[in-house]
């Protein structure tokens, strides 16, 4: 890996340490969204790693921010999560598709970190099947009025600006889903239920709803009908970080279980001198290295502006099942010790199982690849 | 605003290797660190900056060449210029010897306030700073606490003793050494650090300076370190494995045996 990589995921890393790592334990308890490391990450301009300078951002690239989702994770997935969905899923469609307008306006202050973004797409009756889209917006004169709710959207109550999907015209199907930019304070939007989780219990998931509220044409992004598109693009994306996510859970998982193996005595002797104990710590190393060449590779693929749909896809669907097998094997490792709140890794096994699910399913993955390999 | 902080790579352990035959530092293999009170003082400065942007802040250190790597991490903070003092002639020096040479780099550059560590953790003097000042013929503030206030002419700044605080209040040009302890260094931003190492750092060897050799290094050093070593540590214990009364009891013979 190149220096100037190292040099970032070094910084990342002694931010985790010590930021991020002594708060893990306490939000996951207390289902706290952890405000204070977000405006440390503000303070260390981490809001806008790729994106360039002018627009507020810190000009480097999805490598970049790719490391330090993967280190913010390995010590707490939820700090790994609030980066990850700012950065690529609320910042992302205004970079790609958004006016120099909406660009101004939202982007600059979610690069600097002045504003938090979150991305509504799901809704009760439309998750993979994004086509099932309730929202609609209606033009009127210079507005969209707004109308439905989104469910399970990550930074819920604490973000500021909102991508949000809508029907401006339900009988074209997907192509009738266009984007907009919605912000809080506007009336009309106000928030549902809280959900409460099994893991990434800090960060903040929430149903957004919508009646009637008034969005400016000039929160249109892209053009009408073009949402379906801007919204598997920036998942697309969205999916690297994610991965990421996933594989900073397996890479923490795995140093407690190296750090315990070889301190837990039994029969006279560290447990990491019986052969069981060191293939599983073998398969968990090599399932990390290949899950991290996925992740890397799809990051560089994206930054060299090739099509990195398949990649992402990839790197999700390995990253994550690899984060759901290497935690729960850590948890095995580390016996009942494992499976109390003294220890992280049953926190981090809990963290875990949402990389299977969120931005598109392990099954999702799948498909997008299949359809990939088999065009 | 011109501020210059000296700095210095130390390394970052108490057990260091030592030249037998010079009683000087065996650098290989021992991890590099940023002196902690040098860390201090940029981030003294940085602070300022952050309150006025048109602050330049300019680090200067003097060391061997792999010295770089620490200057590259000070451009993730946000520095804005970085020079290595380094010459192989410049090697061995004393605090006489490293202050000649300090100031004569400094010269080279504008400057208002100059922020030094007190003192670093290898050699633990707390002289070179003020030597610079002297050779600057600059007023000097050491063991300073906190910066209070800065304002276009004058810096103020406050020394913690043990039952009062004193206030100072210095005019440019001036130095200040400062201390690490309450102070919690940044830790850098995404994009300093991305750039970091582009970041071009000015070498100074002896053809710029062009410093009597007799008065630079180990020749130009009047102390000359005759043995450094580490101080064995003594291990001599007696166990007493007994019952916790009878143990008291034996303690306390053996107590009244050596007083008497």
């Amino acid at each position: 890996m190149e220096q100037k990589y190292t040099q970032i995921r070094s910084f990342a890393s002694t931010f985790a340490e010590t930021y991020v790592k002594p708060l893990a334990s306490e939000i996951d308890e207390h289902e706290r969204f952890p405000e204070e490391t977000v405006k440390k990450m503000i303070d260390c301009g981490m809001m806008g790693i790729p994106y360039p300078q002018n627009l507020g951002g810190s000009g480097a690239d999805t490598m970049a921010y790719v490391l330090c989702v993967e280190e913010l994770s390995k010590v707490c997935a939820t700090t790994g999560v609030i980066l990850s969905a700012h950065t690529s899923l609320a910042s992302y469609p205004i970079y790609a598709f958004g006016t120099d307008y909406l660009k101004t306006t939202y982007l600059m202050d979610l690069n600097t970190g002045k504003k938090l973004g979150a991305f509504g797409l799901t809704e009760p009756n439309a998750g993979t099947d994004a086509s099932g889209q309730k929202t609609v917006a209606i033009k009127q004169g210079d507005y969209y009025l707004l109308t439905g709710s989104k469910i399970f959207i990550t930074n819920g109550i604490y973000a500021d600006t909102y991508i949000v999907f809508a029907m401006t015209d339900a009988s074209k199907g997907t192509k009738g889903i266009s984007a907009f930019v919605v912000e809080k304070g506007w009336e009309g939007f106000t928030f549902g239920k809280k959900e409460k989780k099994l893991g990434i219990r800090g960060s903040s998931t929430c149903e957004l709803i919508f009646n009637q509220v008034k969005v400016p044409k000039e929160n249109l992004i892209g053009q009408e009908g073009q949402g379906f598109k801007i919204a598997m693009s920036t998942l697309d994306g969205g999916r690297i970080g994610i991965a990421a996510q996933a594989l900073g859970i397996a890479k923490g998982a795995f140093e407690e279980a190296v750090t315990y193996t070889k301190s837990r005595r039994q029969f006279n002797q560290p447990i990491s001198n019986f052969q069981h104990t060191q293939f599983i710590l073998a398969d968990m190393a090599t399932s990390i290295e290949a899950a991290s060449l996925l992740v890397y590779q799809a990051a560089k693929a994206k930054d060299t502006q090739k099509n990195f749909s398949k990649e992402a896809a990839m790197a999700k669907l390995f990253a994550s099942e690899t984060a759901m097998k290497v935690t729960t094997q850590a948890v095995q490792l580390l016996g009942g010790y494992g499976y109390t709140r003294e220890y992280p890794v049953e926190r981090m096994m809990r963290d875990a199982k949402i990389t299977e699910i969120y931005e598109g399913t392990s099954e999702v993955q799948r498909m997008v690849i299949a359809a990939s390999v088999l065009r | 605003m011109n501020i210059l902080v000296l700095v210095k790579q130390v390394p970052n352990t108490t057990e260091m290797k030592i030249n037998k035959e010079h009683g000087t530092l065996m650098r290989q293999g021992v991890e590099s660190i940023i002196n902690p009170d040098d860390l201090a003082s940029v981030e003294f400065a940085l602070t300022i900056k952050d309150e006025q942007p048109d602050t330049h802040v300019r680090v200067i250190s003097m060391g061997p060449p792999q010295a770089k790597s620490m200057l590259t991490d000070l451009y993730g903070l946000g520095v804005d210029d970085c020079v290595l003092i380094s010459d192989p002639s410049f090697s061995g020096a004393d605090t006489w010897a490293t202050s000649n040479t300090l100031a004569a780099a400094i010269s080279r550059y504008p400057f208002d306030l100059i922020l030094a560590g007190r003192q670093a953790i290898d050699g633990d003097t707390a002289q070179v700073g003020p030597q610079v000042a002297q050779r600057l013929g600059i007023p000097q503030i050491t063991y300073v606490k906190q910066i209070e206030s800065v304002t276009s002419t004058h810096v103020t700044v406050s020394k913690h003793y043990e039952d009062y605080i004193e206030l100072s209040r210095c005019k440019y040009p001036c130095l200040l050494t400062c201390l690490s302890e309450g102070t919690s260094p940044r830790l850098g931003r995404i994009e300093y650090i991305w750039r970091s190492l582009d970041q071009p750092i000015t070498v100074l060897s002896n053809q710029q300076l062009q410093l009597d050799p007799s008065r630079i290094g180990l020749k130009g050093s009047y102390t000359k370190v005759k043995r450094t070593f580490v101080r064995p540590i003594e291990t001599k214990g007696q166990m007493i494995v007994q019952d916790i009364e009878l143990a008291a009891k034996t303690i306390a013979d053996i107590l009244k045996k050596a007083a008497s």
